[in-house]
């Protein structure tokens, strides 16, 4: 089997990530696809140190997580506040931008 | 006369600058202190405000007596001199300095200028003085006698400039003196309009200086008197003739020429002494220096020559014509001025053997007009500033120095013997029946308007006289309600006049006699005489003749006849020459009115245009931006979808290209 | 910790061989374990996309990550299959799961979509991108894969630290810094600030002494000797039934007991006979005025007669039993209506 097999299945997540993102109105959703977009530019990472021979793309791939990590804290955090004010974990009524 | 008659043949001189002393004076650098003087009184006047207002009058006084004490003196020094050098060039160091143009700032003192300088410090310093009383009442007489001394010093400036920049300089500094002065009480809206006319006329004049410097900074690659009056020669004759007609349009717009004339009938709206010596005397006479000193020019453009005298032919005309309907004294003697002016510019373009004769009168009338200006100003202190010479009469007996020193000018200015008109206006007469290249038609032509308007100068200003001074009283009631008192004016204003009239009546025969033509020649050049068409004898009596004609007809009409108080209606020739022969309907229609127009065209051109293409790119703007509005709708998923698309969009594209 | 990977790293060779070969290649090991993941993965990655319920989708997630980590550790990145496991499954996903408990499990979405074209926008966008990235990946020419042999020659997890501790030590100080920054930014996010004053049990019984009233906690209904159910009034030491023993709740809804058909029935009970009439229980013996009756002589004395027989005293023993469905003391019963208050 050649390696390229990872890397396809890695646009593929990738992309049902981002239609994730783009199709679902629960905030907490929309989240979890951005988190399964990171993960398969993880797996993508993580695929080309081995092509390469060099662990930076693991380790790239370990800050990618810690920053994910991070996001992952804030995110939640103002999907927390923002349902507490508003009872409402849609995507879509966050849209105050519109005159 | 005598002089005249020495003079035999009319050939052009050479150019004036070829006899410039290579020796010089070192007392011609007094002359920059002619400049100064005035102008420092002038910034101080204006600079200390109400604190000089107590003693401002005198300072300007003092000015203009101290320019006088100089111009005495550097007059002195230049007669000491050799004739032929009495033309000095005082240099001031390099003013503009501007890749191909270079101008230094200099001073030409040579009879020409002195005489000038002289006219105006003398008649100037008398007219301050004069006014110390005449605005003695007016809040604002410090300002006056600012603009005065700031006037004099730009005339001064003038006159001794020695290139056309410099002269410009000046040319622009007695235009503002002047518009400041005719609109002194611009709270009266027709004297700032007043004001504004003049103003606008002389820009027009301004326009042919600046128009003549440009020829002659291209054609001589200099602006200063002595490379171009030294390069004529070698320019062509198209091109002088354009430099010729060019100054002669700046001196028609300073000197109330024909057509740029009718500023100065209402320029008198401006005080008494303003039109006195502004007016009458010195900067109206602007022109006429402006053409004799570019004389080299004139004799190689023998047509640019014709249209100068053609020009002062019909002034000439044009403004007796005017004086003989007036009934508003100021205006009547503006009309004469311009009339007399009228005969200067004529003799100056009958060529060389006019300009001594043109600065002659220049001279002459600067006195006795400024006498009569002065004159009328006394009548109007005395009759409560009432102006309308109907509502005079007979008021000779109650302002006994008034009526003798206004009589001394009006025997002036009608030249009767010995009178100082006689030796200078007659001249003129004389030299304008002087055939020019021997073309007797210009002679019978030019000679006849100036003797005809001799006879209708001797009426109209007999009309004045005799309305004012004889006849029966026509007073109306002052503008308080109480009964006129004329009274005799007070001593600072009546010692000005007295003066003056002496001038009027010995001015001619002594400058004659001590070879006044002679003095000129230096700058002027010198030419000789050739026999008038007529002989000189015939030519006097005429003239004489005409003259008693018109006093007797106005004698008759004017002081022995009843005059009405309110103006008859006239002939369609007086109605015509009331509204000065229509001149304001004429430029209204011909140039007021389509500015007017051209202005509302380009309003509505720069409305249509300009504006629609600025607001049009807004509406573009506003149209576009409520278009994409509606992609802003707030969602967070369409802005994620667009940045998708996007992103894939990019892809391909990138993915494309590279195959 | 690093005794576990160290265990994990050894015997994992043996399971999953992740050498390549020569060419380039993975092991069959490796492309079976490839094959068997990346449906389950594909098919998990779907359900986020289409679960109806948050759970699920969580769920579907958190079986995405675990098959991730298996991938990892067969790509000779034992260290990142460890930490997706740790991070992402023990601490991400929990902390999803957690946030989704705390918004409300039960509500599941509208799959419905709200904006116009949208869903064709997104259906668009999203299935060109997986084209046109898999085109990209899967269509490029790559050199032969070099695999992690020699990188990972003193074990993977060494070979990782030696890099970031090394090259990229700055970058992990900052990210070090950005966690702690995250950490206080969540905990600013979510602080509520309190806009009355707190009130604890100290204010309560203040509160209590200052307004007057019975300080101690109110008596507890249905002390009868045969009845302990919430509905029936206790009895003073007086004998007299307290009204006030009975919920609040009770009272208004008209699910009181009468005290004083409890009282007929013991004074029956006292006499030998059935308490219902019918019963099969006999209760002792005993001599004198009925109890029951003498303590309701006492609280009623003046007023009306004591009935004879309660009217439906048929089914008397199941009703406090269903009452005290809602149970209350009075105690809780006041905190109760305490919390409606505020």
């Amino acid at each position: 089997m050649s390696l390229t097999n990872y890397l396809v299945l890695a646009a593929i997540l990738f992309a049902i990530g981002a239609t994730t993102v783009l199709l679902r109105r629960n905030a907490i959703i929309v989240f979890m696809g951005v988190e399964l977009m990171l993960n398969s530019t993880n797996l993508l990472l993580v695929t080309f140190a081995r092509y390469h021979g060099n662990l930076t793309g693991q380790v790239l791939a370990f800050f990618v997580m810690v920053v994910a990590a991070a996001e992952v804290v804030v995110g939640l955090a103002i999907i927390v506040s923002i349902f507490r004010t508003r009872r409402s974990a849609s995507v879509d009524d966050v849209n105050l931008l519109k005159s | 006369m005598h002089t005249l008659m020495s003079l035999t043949t009319p050939a052009v001189v050479a150019a004036v600058d070829d006899v410039v002393a290579p020796v010089a004076w070192e007392g011609a650098r007094l002359a920059v202190w002619l400049v100064v003087v005035p102008l420092v009184s002038a910034a101080v006047l204006l600079l200390l405000g109400r604190r000089a207002d107590r003693w401002g009058h005198w300072l300007g006084v003092l000015a203009s007596a101290a320019s006088f004490v100089v111009a005495l003196g550097v007059t002195v020094g230049l007669l000491g001199l050799p004739a032929a050098q009495r033309v000095q060039d005082v240099s001031l160091g390099t003013w503009v300095d501007a890749g191909a143009l270079t101008v230094d700032a200099g001073l030409r003192v040579d009879p020409l200028a002195m005489t000038f300088v002289l006219l105006v410090t003398f008649v100037g310093t008398l007219i301050h003085v004069y006014s110390v009383a005449y605005m003695e009442h007016d809040a604002a007489r410090r300002r006056f006698f600012a603009y005065l001394n700031l006037f004099v010093a730009a005339m001064l400036l003038l006159v001794l400039a020695d290139s056309y920049l410099l002269l410009f300089v000046g040319w622009e500094g007695v235009g503002l003196a002047s518009y400041l002065l005719i609109g002194f009480w611009n709270h009266n809206t027709p004297y700032a309009v007043a004001a504004k006319k003049a103003f606008v006329a002389n820009r027009v004049g301004d326009v042919g200086l600046v128009l003549a410097m440009g020829l002659m900074f291209a054609t001589f690659g200099s602006l200063d008197f002595g490379t171009v009056h030294a390069g004529v020669a070698q320019a062509s004759e198209g091109t002088l003739t354009l430099i010729g007609l060019a100054l002669l349009l700046a001196a028609c717009g300073k000197s109330a020429q024909f057509p740029l004339q009718s500023w100065l009938g209402d320029a008198m709206a401006g005080p008494t002494p303003v039109s006195a010596l502004i007016h009458a005397a010195t900067m109206v006479t602007a022109g006429v220096y402006l053409i004799v000193r570019s004389g080299v020019i004139y004799a190689a453009a023998p047509t640019a020559q014709l249209v100068v005298a053609v020009v002062g032919a019909i002034t000439l005309l044009f403004g007796a014509i005017v004086g003989c309907a007036k009934d508003d004294i100021k205006k009547a003697l503006a009309a004469s001025t311009m009339s007399q002016i009228g005969y200067m510019v004529l003799a100056a373009g009958l060529g060389p053997v006019g300009y001594a004769f043109a600065i002659f009168h220049l001279v002459t009338h600067g006195f006795f007009k400024a006498g009569m200006f002065l004159g009328a100003g006394s009548v109007m202190h005395g009759m409560d500033d009432q102006v309308d010479m109907r509502r005079f009469g007979g008021l000779g007996r109650y302002m006994k120095i008034t009526y003798v020193t206004f009589m001394a000018g009006w025997l002036a200015i009608l030249g009767v013997f010995p009178f100082a008109g006689f030796w200078s206006k007659d001249k003129i007469i004389e030299a304008a029946f002087v055939p020019v290249d021997g073309e007797p038609w210009r002679a019978w032509v030019f000679g006849g308007i100036a003797l005809l308007g001799a006879g209708i100068t001797a009426f109209y200003m007999s009309r004045l006289f005799f309305l004012t001074f004889e006849g029966q009283k026509r007073w109306s009631a002052r503008r308080d309600g109480s009964a006129q008192h004329p009274h005799e004016s007070p001593l600072l204003m009546t010692v000005p006049m007295i003066v003056l009239a002496v001038g009027s009546v010995g001015l001619g025969w002594l400058l004659s006699g001590a070879g006044f033509v002679e003095w000129l020649e230096p700058s002027v050049g010198h030419a000789e005489h050739h026999e008038p068409v007529l002989p000189v004898p015939v030519i006097v009596g005429a003239t004489l003749g005409l003259v008693l004609v018109g006093v007797v007809l106005a004698w008759r009409m004017y002081a022995v006849g009843q005059v009405p108080v309110a103006p008859p209606r006239g002939t369609v020739a007086t109605r015509a020459a009331r509204k000065d022969l229509y001149q304001d309907v004429v430029n209204d229609a011909v140039l007021v009115e389509p500015g007017r127009y051209l202005t509302r065209s380009l309003v509505y051109g720069d409305k249509a245009v300009v504006d629609n293409t600025a607001t049009g790119l807004g509406r573009a703007t506003v149209g576009v931006g409520d278009a994409v509005r509606r992609v802003q709708n707030g969602y967070a998923r369409s802005y994620a979808a667009s940045m998708l698309i996007g992103l894939v969009a990019l892809t391909v594209v990138v993915l494309a290209v590279r195959g | 910790m690093s005794g576990t990977l160290a265990t994990v790293h050894a015997a994992l060779p043996a399971v999953l061989p992740a050498a390549l070969e020569e060419t380039g290649r993975t092991s069959t090991g490796e492309a079976v374990l490839f094959w068997v993941l990346a449906p389950i993965m594909v098919l998990a990655a779907l359900g986020l996309l289409f679960a109806r319920k948050t759970v699920h989708a969580a769920l579907a997630v958190v079986v995405v990550m675990v098959s991730l980590a298996f991938l990892y550790v067969a790509q000779d990145a034992v260290f990142l299959g460890v930490a997706q496991v740790v991070v992402y499954t023990g601490a991400v996903m929990m902390l999803f799961l957690f946030v989704l408990m705390l918004v409300g499990v039960d509500r599941s979405d509208s799959l419905v979509e709200t904006i116009r074209g949208q869903r064709w926008i997104g259906v668009l966008a999203g299935v060109g991108l997986g084209v046109v990235l898999a085109g990209v990946v899967g269509r490029a020419t790559y050199a032969p894969a070099r695999g992690l042999v020699e990188a990972n020659a003193a074990s993977n997890p060494v070979g990782v630290a030696r890099l970031i501790f090394g090259d990229h030590v700055l970058a992990f100080e900052v990210v070090g810094c950005l966690l702690v920054v995250a950490a206080l930014g969540a905990l600013v996010l979510t602080h509520r600030r309190r806009l009355t004053p707190r009130i604890g049990q100290r204010e309560l019984a203040e509160r209590r002494v200052r307004e007057g009233g019975s300080l101690v906690p109110l008596p507890a209904p249905g002390v009868y000797a045969r009845h302990n159910a919430m509905d029936v009034p206790a009895l003073g030491p007086d004998g007299r039934p307290l009204e006030h023993s009975v919920p609040r709740v009770l009272r208004v809804r008209g699910q009181e007991a009468d005290a004083r058909e409890y009282a007929a029935r013991i004074d029956r009970v006292l006499a030998g006979g059935w308490a219902n009439g019918a019963g099969s229980f006999t209760s002792a013996t005993g001599d004198g005025p009925p109890l029951g009756a003498r303590a309701l002589a006492v609280h009623a004395a003046g007023q009306e007669d004591a009935p004879d027989d309660a009217p439906g005293g048929a089914d008397g023993a199941d009703e406090p039993s269903a009452a005290s469905a809602d149970a209350h003391t009075a105690d809780g019963d006041e905190m109760r209506d305490e919390e409606v208050a505020r």
